[in-house]
């Protein structure tokens, strides 16, 4: 069944390095405007589901459906998808050789076929938005990592995505710019933005996740809402992994 | 070596040598852009297209072959040599050896421009062909709008080098009759029977052609660099 409310289903999900066996066949559903938060211990796979999701990794096993299309057919063009998918870095990736309105209008204007004027008004409501509207003609090697990350996230924005993908957007970044990108975030969750989002910030999945997904060796060992997610875990590995990062 | 009109010869010299060395160059860059973005593309994409199945792998692993193939001879053979390949075999019926020449070391230095190219892409972070995909940007989009001019302030010196070691290189366009400013310091000694003033005008003519090359490209290394800031 695939109800309009559901914006990407995941069938068994499988990702191999070689022999490691990384994802063992991972099920889910998300659903439109549904903000949904990824945690793990390193190495358990997190990242490597996220970057499945729009096949920055190659899945070699199971399904991916987005917006009703199986996007790991042969015949989809994945190139489509991903306009429609943001996806945020852990370091960043703007374009250093560009300035931070380049950097947001280049994919709108080439993929979306937006006139340069209304890829700039565009993209100068967006730096308005998470505060950076006086940095528009800066290059990103003059910005603070925090800024950086702010640009990047209104970056995918630019391209109107139906869902964002979030891989580690705090890691790399000084404790006191953490509060920063956290709130831009926040404030996309409230807006509605469908969110897939990997991290290490506990109190973002308490405070803004509707489901929260605990990701060990390869599959998915628990998912639950944040409140009993938290409070009541279930199996042993949560209950290990929770009293070691809380 | 003034007199009787015979400075003409290193005028036409030296026009040959900065023809030759220019469009080789052209050449060399345009086949060195498209051997490394295939180079790269089959490091970067092998995996993930195997695992997709199809002819992609097969197509791009055969197209890494030959390029392959291509920088070893181009590279394992001496350059006069391919220079008389071209002029006495491929193109045995030209009569101008100036186009030869181009051919001919333009086939050559795209081999050393591919390798230059290669490490300069691969001296580009990941994770900037990964934000350029993960936009929707295809795969020749993303080298081009993004891997491509990163990678080019990354190798301006050392291409720069290669357009340098090119010039100099056209020294022995002699070889296929064509008057390049070797040639010409040459035959001017072979009428005055003196060797000294040709060919040290010919040295301090190259040397000054270099220095002015340095300076050009040591100019253009600093506006990219300025657009960084």
């Amino acid at each position: 069944m695939n109800t309009n409310n559901t914006i990407i289903k995941v069938e068994n999900l499988k990702k191999s390095f070689g022999k490691l066996e990384v994802l063992k066949g991972i099920n889910t559903e998300i659903k439109k405007g549904e903000v949904v938060v990824v945690i793990g211990a390193s190495g358990s796979g997190k990242s490597t589901f996220l970057r499945c999701l729009n096949r920055l990794e190659e899945p070699t096993g199971g399904k991916i459906y987005f917006n009703g299309e199986d996007i790991t057919s042969k015949k989809s063009n994945i190139n489509i998808h991903r306009q429609k998918m943001g996806m945020v870095f852990q370091q960043f990736n703007l374009f250093p050789h560009m300035n931070i309105l380049k950097n947001m209008t280049k994919a709108p204007i080439s993929l979306l076929n937006l006139s340069k004027e209304e890829a700039e008004k565009r993209a100068l409501e967006l730096l308005e938005r998470v505060g950076l509207a006086d940095r528009a003609n800066a290059y990103p090697s003059q910005l603070s990592g925090g800024q950086k990350q702010r640009v990047a996230i209104v970056r995918s924005l630019a391209m109107n995505p139906d869902v964002m993908l979030f891989d580690e957007p705090t890691s790399a970044l000084d404790p006191e710019m953490v509060g920063e990108v956290l709130e831009v975030m926040k404030s996309l969750a409230a807006d509605g933005m469908t969110m897939v989002v990997v991290t290490h910030e506990m109190g973002f999945a308490r405070e803004v996740a509707d489901r929260v997904l605990f990701i060990d060796e390869g599959v998915i060992v628990e998912e639950n809402s944040p409140n009993e997610f938290f409070e009541n875990p279930k199996s042993e590995r949560l209950k290990d992994f929770l009293s070691k990062v809380l | 070596m003034i007199g009787g009109e015979r400075y003409k010869f290193i005028i036409q010299g030296l026009k040959n040598t900065f023809l030759i060395t220019i469009v080789a160059l052209a050449i060399g860059v345009a086949i060195g852009i498209v051997v490394a973005a295939i180079r790269t593309s089959f490091d970067k994409n092998a995996e993930s297209l195997k695992i997709r199945g199809g002819i992609g792998y097969g197509i791009l692993s055969v197209l890494n072959s030959i390029c392959k193939l291509y920088i070893t001879i181009a590279r394992g053979t001496p350059v006069v040599v391919q220079l008389m390949i071209s002029y006495f075999i491929i193109f045995a019926a030209a009569d101008d050896g100036v186009p030869v020449a181009m051919f001919a070391f333009g086939i050559n230095s795209g081999a050393y421009v591919a390798e230059i190219f290669r490490a300069g892409i691969m001296s580009v972070d990941n994770g900037q062909f990964e934000a350029g995909r993960s936009l929707g940007f295809n795969y020749f989009q993303t080298m081009w709008y993004i891997i491509i001019p990163q990678m080019f302030k990354a190798v301006l010196p050392t291409l720069c080098n290669e357009f340098i070691a090119l010039l100099k290189e056209t020294s022995v366009a002699g070889y296929v009759g064509v008057t390049d400013l070797t040639k010409a310091g040459n035959t001017i000694a072979g009428r005055t029977f003196s060797y000294f003033i040709p060919l040290l005008s010919v040295a301090v003519i190259y040397l000054v052609l270099v220095i002015i090359l340095s300076w050009l490209v040591g100019i253009l290394e600093r506006r990219l660099r300025k657009s960084e800031h």
